[in-house]
């Protein structure tokens, strides 16, 4: 890895974060997205790469609990902060009441979307607030998905708020 | 990887001001969902990026002592959207805040990203073209600030001076006191789309007359515009539907739609008539509360 640029500028950082619990301490290139870092560097490789540009919402994980597209995010940025991405989910092979509701409302098919929906529902959940329909659907407006026509995502984030709202 | 050549993050707005007046050059970047992505398409090579994201306090939306609501360049529109003083003082901003981008879009970009990018799209400006907001410049040795109209120079171009960040966006006490208001974006879809057009109107109605109007256009010229013909109109007019349908005529007359990929010419312009007077009636509705004064 290059440690200067052409100009001899340092483009490494030190940084610390916490992903799924565990807490990193990395050398980054500030070149690198925290998509990069995630995938290419501490193989988070359920963080998927789609558009690159914000549009498709693949790249979608949580940051201090709050859905961002890691793709446009700075590695350099993630200094200090707490990453979930679907890896950090289940635990012991034990799904997230999350990921349990998509399993049983079927919405999953190539899967592609799916951990960065399952995420910003995740993020839904954990806010405690309740919301309408159309609300699910504005929140889960960052995520494209080629395959199930939407009604079964929204259908299984529905399913998670109503049972985590009955708990 | 991005093609940047060097990042500073400084810690203080003092520094960053300090390190963009040596040197001007630089890149600001503030919630990154616009230069990043300029990065990936490659129509920005090799830069130098300035961080704002280290500096502390940029992102607060207060109330000052004059009754200015001051909404910091870095706060993100969702937090704009989510802000209890916003969506009491000023519902139209949290309007436009929401329909911008989709949610992980909103939770990184900013009101001062958006501005400053000069974009004529950007659905915070029109509404703060209505509200008659001002922007809040600062240089590491000056302070200026100055009414959003003078800001925007042309497409994607905006008078920043060289070393100028631009640090809060003020929302005087008489751009949305006892008034209603409404923005309306119109676009091919509901989320993740750029507005074909957007109309915000602020209204103040006196015994069913119009004491005050204000209409911000988006992408209906090359950049954002007031409709001054068309509030001086109504000014002191009673409200009917008639007078309304005449103010969204007037609306018209500034604008200097152009056609693209997205809509026609005649196209945009029929939306700037109906949409106008969608949202004047809305905002009168809105405003009517205040009427008996």
């Amino acid at each position: 890895m290059l440690t200067k640029n052409t100009a001899g500028v340092a483009v490494v950082k030190k940084i610390a974060l916490t992903v799924n619990g565990k807490a990193y301490a990395i050398e980054i290139d500030i070149r690198e997205s925290l998509l990069d870092v995630l995938r290419d560097r501490l193989q988070f490789t359920g963080v998927k790469q789609g558009c690159s540009v914000g549009e498709c919402g693949a790249c979608t994980v949580l940051i201090d609990g709050t859905p961002v597209n890691s793709c446009i995010y700075l590695a350099s940025w993630a200094d200090g902060k707490t990453i979930t991405t679907i890896e950090g989910l289940a635990k012991d092979g034990q799904l997230t009441p999350v990921q349990e509701a998509f399993v049983e409302e079927g919405a999953i098919q190539c899967g592609f979307c799916t951990p960065g929906v399952v995420l910003s529902t995740t993020a839904m959940v954990q806010s405690g607030r309740s919301f309408t329909h159309a609300e699910v659907r504005r929140e889960l407006s960052g995520h494209l998905c080629r395959c199930t026509g939407y009604q079964k995502i929204v259908d299984a984030a529905e399913r998670a708020l109503r049972e985590a709202e009955a708990k | 990887m991005f093609d940047i050549c060097e990042l500073h993050e400084p810690a203080t707005l003092e520094e960053a001001k300090r390190i963009l007046g040596e040197a001007p050059d630089l890149k600001v970047i503030a919630g990154g969902t616009d230069v990043l992505i300029r990065m990936q398409h490659g129509s920005l090579q090799g830069a130098g990026l300035l961080s704002l994201r280290s500096v502390p306090g940029l992102d607060e939306i207060r109330l000052l002592g004059d009754g200015t609501i001051s909404v910091g360049a870095m706060a993100p529109f969702t937090r704009i959207f989510q802000n209890d003083l916003v969506r009491e003082q000023v519902p139209i901003l949290a309007e436009a805040a929401v329909s911008m981008g989709g949610p992980q879009v909103r939770n990184m970009a900013t009101i001062g990203g958006n501005i400053c990018n000069g974009a004529v799209s950007a659905d915070s400006a029109s509404t703060l073209f209505a509200l008659d907001a001002l922007l809040k410049l600062e240089t590491s040795t000056d302070e200026r600030i100055i009414p959003m109209g003078d800001f925007y120079a042309g497409p994607g171009k905006v008078n920043l001076r060289p070393g100028e960040l631009l640090t809060a966006i003020l929302i005087p006490r008489e751009g949305y006191e006892g008034m209603g208001g409404h923005y309306i974006k119109y676009a091919m879809r509901k989320a993740m789309d750029i507005a074909t057009l957007g109309v915000a109107a602020m209204a103040k109605v006196r015994e069913n007359r119009f004491a005050d109007l204000r209409i911000g256009l988006g992408v209906a010229a090359p950049v954002p515009i007031r409709c001054f013909e068309a509030e001086a109109f109504a000014k002191g007019r009673e409200v009917t539907l008639e007078c309304i349908q005449e103010i969204a005529a007037l609306a018209v007359k500034p604008s200097r739609a152009r056609t693209s990929w997205r809509a026609s010419k005649d196209y945009r312009e029929h939306l700037i008539e109906v949409l106008a007077q969608r949202a004047v009636a809305e905002a009168v509705k809105r405003g009517g509360g205040c009427c008996a004064d």
